[in-house]
């Protein structure tokens, strides 16, 4: 399976592949490599790369390197808890109205609708302001405004599975539905699963980057690569790489997140039309 | 001799990769003749269909050899140029008419389009109307301002040939353009067809798969195998001696519905564009193969007769047809009824205004018998099937298994019941799940029905794959991997692996080709006879009812017509309905004369 995953990759999804490890590397193991401390002054603020900081030092006179270092835990930690948390109650629920056939189905996709009605960022900025800004609540905001578009598209693509020949010859034989479920639909709704998945992330990190930008999310002192944006907007035109290298980590990575969504989602789609042919 | 309408020599066409998928095709057509190019999937019969318009799908080209319609080339010049003359000179009839035509255009439009990318500013409505007369169908402008999905699948298909023919073209392709139609549908569209050729003098060519549909209306057969032609001439002599071996094993597969015969199926697999082999292509499925000449030489096309050209070493070897009567199974066990069908009625849509599909069916199936359900595309005969295997809710009426009633979904049925009645589902692509295993799917039944431990159910597996006449290195390969008779073959081992005492087969040979259907149904036969299973056969095809069922019954609208003897009902229908039907029914005959046309009107 992997060796068929990776095998039918374009030369393109490897790059995206590369920049996408080596972003995930360089959050997990960056702080490893700080070369100052997070909060500490090292200089006069706002100043260009100059000897003992590369990328210059920020509104508060602190080391940009070290800063981004540190900064991408939250967004990738965050944007990565907030999905799995989505997929997985977003997957049981189109997964149970897909198959059902019963009123469960109008129910769960009526209420899904219900959340789908309200804008976004506008329901995340009322539940931070109702609840207090913590981690935990903006990994279940950005999980629930995620949830019912999961939600939507693995009913979609269950139903469209669920009549098919292999099923009913499955419930022909008297298999239960969670045997039908996961032996005969779930392998086959893998493809468009994988590129959700990519899609929702990217959209997951733009959540959690938007709220830390409008200073609703993470608190200062932390580092992340949003915040630092924000809190150096006005120092822009002194020192452009405080906000240049945050941003461009943020652009590489969502869309290398896509790229390789896309790519993985083709191989699991088309693999076994396309070994038809090499046949 | 006259000037050809349709000149052909030396046609090349090959994937973009420089694979061949075409070779040195010649064609000659005159004007008011029909050439019918028949060939099974795989064998470049509708790649050729289209290079003849000049046309190719993308990622194949034409890359040598040139193809003329009075004379003019539609292989040189630019695609202005031979645009221009599509439709004028040479026009296509696609396979489905219901996607062919396009669904948001009116049926004056549609012929309009063509008139207007032609010849701009004539009096176009009148010429549309009288297009619409040209193929029988209602001239009034009311019926041109229908839609496609307003039209019957025959209307579409005729105004998808007044479309061809009202810029006046010399060379009509008609692509498989009553496959999917039904049969008495099928039948009033050749005799328009045939009319046409007579009345305008038009060339056609007729691509199918259908041999008994192509022997009624061709006077000239071109036979493909693997991009190549190889045995053409007119059709009573091709049908009746036919001299290329591939020839006579297609026509020994085709089933007759009046006289029912013995099917001999071709051994082997056909090839795919990829895997030809060099010389003569058939030589590794084919029982008259010598040592020399050598194998990896191509036997020429030689002219044998005055029109009559084969492509084998040894034509002369190839044995006339021989015509066995069909073989009946002597399993039945008269007297018991294993599945009784009372007054069923099932249905769709809301409990109230419900849309009835069955409509009191009432029949029984004794041990070992087969009986087959004919019926046309939305007679109910599916909707009845996945009654009785427990897929759709009946609304009234009683499905019993020797005696024993049984629940009206499979869920609520006891195990044992379950395993009784299997089901094969029409389309081998959609019944077998492309994420298992061959080996597992198989399997599966076995554990789940019969209880079998894992190791034993694999074992089974192995033993099943060879009771459907399959390799054993299937198990282990995916469907995606398999030809499409290797999995129907596949899917009936999957039912057989519950040990049932009925195997309902929802039309599992039409999606097939007829070498394929005629392999399948050999298999059937066989299986019945080893196993004592009895088959209830869902089918439209009144050659294959004939071939392999003893009693059959005839459903129309979710009621039943007639039902007696295969036999009986064949030579003697008594209910109008099925005289139409049986009537209509495509056979090979040695005369291009639509012999049973006349019955159907």
């Amino acid at each position: 399976m992997k060796q068929r995953l990776l095998g039918a990759l374009t030369p393109g999804a490897w790059v995206g592949l590369v920049v996408l490890v080596s972003i995930i590397g360089l959050a997990v193991l960056g702080p490893l490599f700080a070369p100052h401390p997070l909060d500490e002054p090292i200089g006069v603020p706002l100043t260009r790369p100059a000897q003992g900081a590369l990328f210059g030092t920020d509104f508060l006179g602190r080391d940009v390197l070290s800063r981004t270092l540190w900064g991408g835990r939250s967004v990738l930690g965050l944007a990565g808890i907030a999905t799995v948390l989505a997929y997985s109650v977003g997957m049981a629920v189109g997964l149970v109205a897909g198959y059902s056939r019963s009123l469960l189905d109008p129910l769960l996709m009526r209420a899904s609708d219900v959340m789908l009605s309200f804008p976004a960022l506008l329901f995340l900025l009322v539940l931070v302001t109702g609840a207090g800004s913590s981690k935990t609540v903006l990994v279940i905001g950005v999980a629930l405004v995620q949830m019912p578009l999961v939600a939507r598209i693995v009913r979609t693509a269950t139903l469209e599975q669920s009549v098919r020949g292999f099923v009913e010859a499955a419930v022909a034989r008297g298999e239960g539905a969670p045997a039908v479920v996961r032996r005969e639909i779930l392998p086959n709704i893998l493809g468009p699963v994988t590129a959700d998945i990519g899609l929702r992330f990217t959209y997951s990190i733009i959540l959690v980057a938007s709220v830390n930008f409008l200073g609703l999310g993470l608190q200062p002192p932390e580092a992340d690569w949003a915040l630092i944006i924000s809190e150096n907007r006005a120092g822009l035109t002194l020192n452009p790489y405080v906000i240049l290298v945050p941003a461009a980590l943020i652009a590489s990575l969502t869309i290398s997140v896509n790229v390789v969504g896309d790519a993985f989602a083709r191989s699991l789609g088309i693999s076994t039309a396309r070994r038809r042919l090499v046949r | 001799m006259t000037e050809p309408a349709l000149l052909v020599r030396a046609l090349c066409i090959e994937l973009d990769s420089g694979m061949p998928v075409v070779e040195d095709l010649d064609l000659d057509l005159r004007a008011g003749e029909v050439l019918g190019i028949v060939g099974e999937s795989g064998s470049g019969k509708t790649t050729t269909a289209l290079a003849l318009l000049g046309f190719t799908r993308r990622g194949v080209r034409i890359s040598s050899g040139t193809v003329e319609v009075e004379g003019s080339a539609l292989t040189a010049g630019g695609e202005r140029v031979v645009r221009a003359l599509r439709g004028r000179l040479v026009s296509y009839v696609a396979q489905d008419p219901g996607a062919a035509l396009n669904p948001s255009l009116r049926v004056s439009d549609l012929i309009g389009d063509m008139l207007r990318s032609h010849d701009a500013g004539e009096a176009a409505e009148n010429r549309v109307s009288a297009a619409l007369k040209g193929v029988n169908l209602p001239s009034e402008p009311e019926f041109a301002r229908r839609f496609p999905h307003q039209l019957s699948g025959g209307q579409q298909q005729r105004v998808a040939i007044a479309t061809a023919l009202v810029c006046g073209a010399k060379v009509v392709v008609l692509d498989e353009p009553t496959t999917g139609l039904d049969v008495v549908t099928q039948a009033r569209i050749l005799s328009e067809i045939d009319r046409l050729r007579s009345e305008q003098r038009v060339a056609m060519v007729y691509v199918s798969h259908d041999l008994a549909v192509v022997s009624s209306i061709a006077d000239r057969v071109s036979v493909m195998y693997a991009g190549r032609i190889i045995e053409e001439g007119p059709t009573a002599e091709l049908v009746a001696r036919p001299r290329h071996p591939y020839t006579r094993g297609l026509l020994s597969s085709v089933p007759d519905p009046v006289r029912p015969r013995r099917l001999h199926s071709i051994p082997g697999v056909s090839v795919g564009v990829d895997d030809r082999p060099p010389g003569c292509a058939f030589a590794p499925r084919c029982l008259q193969r010598t040592e020399s000449p050598a194998l990896s030489e191509l036997p020429p096309l030689e002219q044998i007769g005055g029109d009559y050209r084969v492509r084998c070493f040894e034509w002369r070897r190839t044995p006339p047809l021989e015509v066995e009567e069909a073989v009946v199974a002597q399993t039945v066990e008269r007297g018991r009824v294993l599945l009784a069908v009372e007054s069923l009625e099932a249905g769709y849509g809301r409990r109230r205004a419900p849309e009835l599909a069955v409509r009191g069916v009432s029949f029984g199936v004794a041990p070992g018998e087969c009986l087959a359900i004919v019926g046309e595309s939305g007679s109910g005969k599916t909707t009845l099937a996945r009654c009785i295997a427990g897929l759709h809710p009946s609304r009234a009426g009683r499905v019993r298994l020797e005696g024993a009633e049984l629940a009206s979904s499979a869920a609520k049925r006891v195990r044992e019941q379950r395993r009784r009645i299997q089901i094969v589902f029409q389309n081998p692509n959609e019944s077998l799940n492309p994420r298992h295993r061959v080996g597992n799917a198989i399997a599966r039944p076995a554990r789940i029905l019969r209880g079998l431990p894992a190791q034993e159910a694999n074992k089974e597996a192995a033993r099943l794959l060879g009771l459907v006449r399959l390799p054993l290195a299937l198990a282990d390969r995916f469907p995606g991997e398999l030809s499409g008779g290797e999995r129907q073959r596949v899917a009936i081992a999957r039912a057989l692996a519950a040990k049932p005492d009925l195997v309902i087969c929802d039309e599992i040979t039409s999606a097939l080709d007829v070498s394929v259907q005629a392999a399948v149904l050999e298999l059937l036969a066989e299986l019945r006879a080893e196993l004592g299973l009895a088959l209830l056969f869902i089918t439209h095809n009144f050659g294959v009812v004939a071939s392999i069922a003893d009693r059959m019954l005839v459903l129309e609208s979710g009621s039943i017509r007639e039902q007696g003897t295969v036999a009986s009902v064949l030579s003697n229908p008594q209910d109008d309905y099925t005289r139409r039907l049986v009537a209509a029914a495509p056979r090979v005959v040695t005369s291009p004369s639509l012999p049973y046309l006349s019955e159907v009107e």
